[in-house]
């Protein structure tokens, strides 16, 4: 199994965000879509991948940007993360067929029944422009992800997340 | 493990926080929350790090606050932020890691004990905290912190590389790049 590369269509898929609501990826054509794919819920909030993404929504909005995480728990199981850590973005449950969103994207870790930590950076067309698959244990933070996005040329982007150039950025 | 991939994107400067001998021959730059309580746990293994390497380590500190899973934590670095201003960064630093567990649960109020432990000019210090430099000054060190890879807190950055494992391990590392000194 290998992870989608640079330059191909991102497959199509339709995953439960909660009990009753589904997320499509089409929905989001016309947007750049990150979608991180992860293992487990309830990793310690220190070293939570998706809490420093949360913390990012809004820079990942200012560069035209929707993030869905993906895992293979079921849709309590996010609620109940989404509530505690305020996720102010979709968790999608990659939960029933387990794991298949995760292997049509070529990340699905059959050895643990789990999605691996993969990411992906999708433009507005839906093609694949970025991804990246992690080691199990490894934390991508999300430089990869802001580097990825500023890269797009519709993003027209000189570096300037976050704030004003000023005295220490440019230390 | 040294992380390659994961490079210091803002040099140290002028501008940063700094404890020990400004050439020391390792600079450790620690991102870090208030709130975090992997951060309060880390506070007196730094300190015996500076300890036991004093003279060749020098610390810097940089904002790294997750707020929406700690509410409190951009408070507390606008806090420390506005006690450097009257020369109390470190002092304020450390009393926020010691007293973590006391002035988390109350926020703010919990927050103005440690404004009357440094004995803070009160009035000075609310004026401070309505300037935006303050948040601008957080915001800055977090988002520098994205870019160089920072994935956590506390996160340490050896010699401008991102170190992930045990203190046991960046201890030794740590040594090893003293020892390596001419």
């Amino acid at each position: 199994m290998t992870i989608l590369a640079a330059g191909t269509v991102a497959p199509a898929f339709s995953l439960h965000s909660t009990p009753d609501q589904s997320v499509a990826l089409k929905e989001f054509r016309g947007h750049n879509v990150i979608l991180a794919f992860y293992p487990a819920d309830w990793s310690p909030v220190c070293s939570d991948q998706l809490a420093l993404y949360n913390e990012l929504l809004d820079e990942f909005a200012r560069l035209n940007a929707q993030l869905l995480a993906i895992s293979v728990d079921g849709v309590w199981s996010h609620a109940a993360l989404a509530r505690e850590r305020q996720y102010q973005f979709p968790l999608l449950s990659d939960f029933e067929p387990k794991g298949e969103v995760a292997r049509a994207y070529g990340i699905y870790d059959a050895e643990h029944g789990v999605a691996g930590r993969a990411l992906f950076m999708l433009d507005g067309d839906g093609v694949i422009r970025w991804s990246h698959l992690l080691p199990m244990g490894l934390n991508p933070g999300a430089a990869g992800i802001v580097n990825a996005l500023e890269a797009l040329p519709a993003n027209n982007i000189q570096k300037t997340l976050g704030a004003p150039a000023t005295d220490a950025w440019e230390a | 493990m040294i992380r390659d991939d994961s490079a210091l994107a803002v040099p140290v400067s002028a501008h940063d926080h700094i404890q020990g001998n400004p050439h020391a021959v390792v600079t450790l730059v620690e991102y870090g929350d208030f709130q975090c309580p992997d951060c309060a746990m880390a506070y007196p293994l730094v300190k015996r790090l500076q300890h036991r390497y004093a003279g060749n380590l020098r610390l810097v500190f940089r904002h790294f606050p997750l707020s929406q899973a700690h509410p409190c934590a951009q408070l507390a670095a606008e806090l420390a932020e506005a006690a450097a201003i009257q020369g109390q960064f470190w002092a304020m630093h450390d009393w926020l890691h010691e007293h973590q567990d006391e002035w988390a649960a109350d926020g703010r109020t919990g927050l103005e004990a440690g404004v009357r432990a440094l004995r803070l000019d009160e009035h000075a210090l609310a004026a401070t905290l309505r300037n935006p430099d303050l948040a601008s000054h957080v915001r800055r060190d977090f988002m520098g912190g994205v870019r160089s890879g920072v994935n956590g807190t506390p996160n340490f950055y050896v010699n401008g590389y991102l170190y992930q494992g045990d203190f046991n391990a960046l201890t030794h590392a740590i040594g090893r790049v003293i020892a390596r000194q001419p």
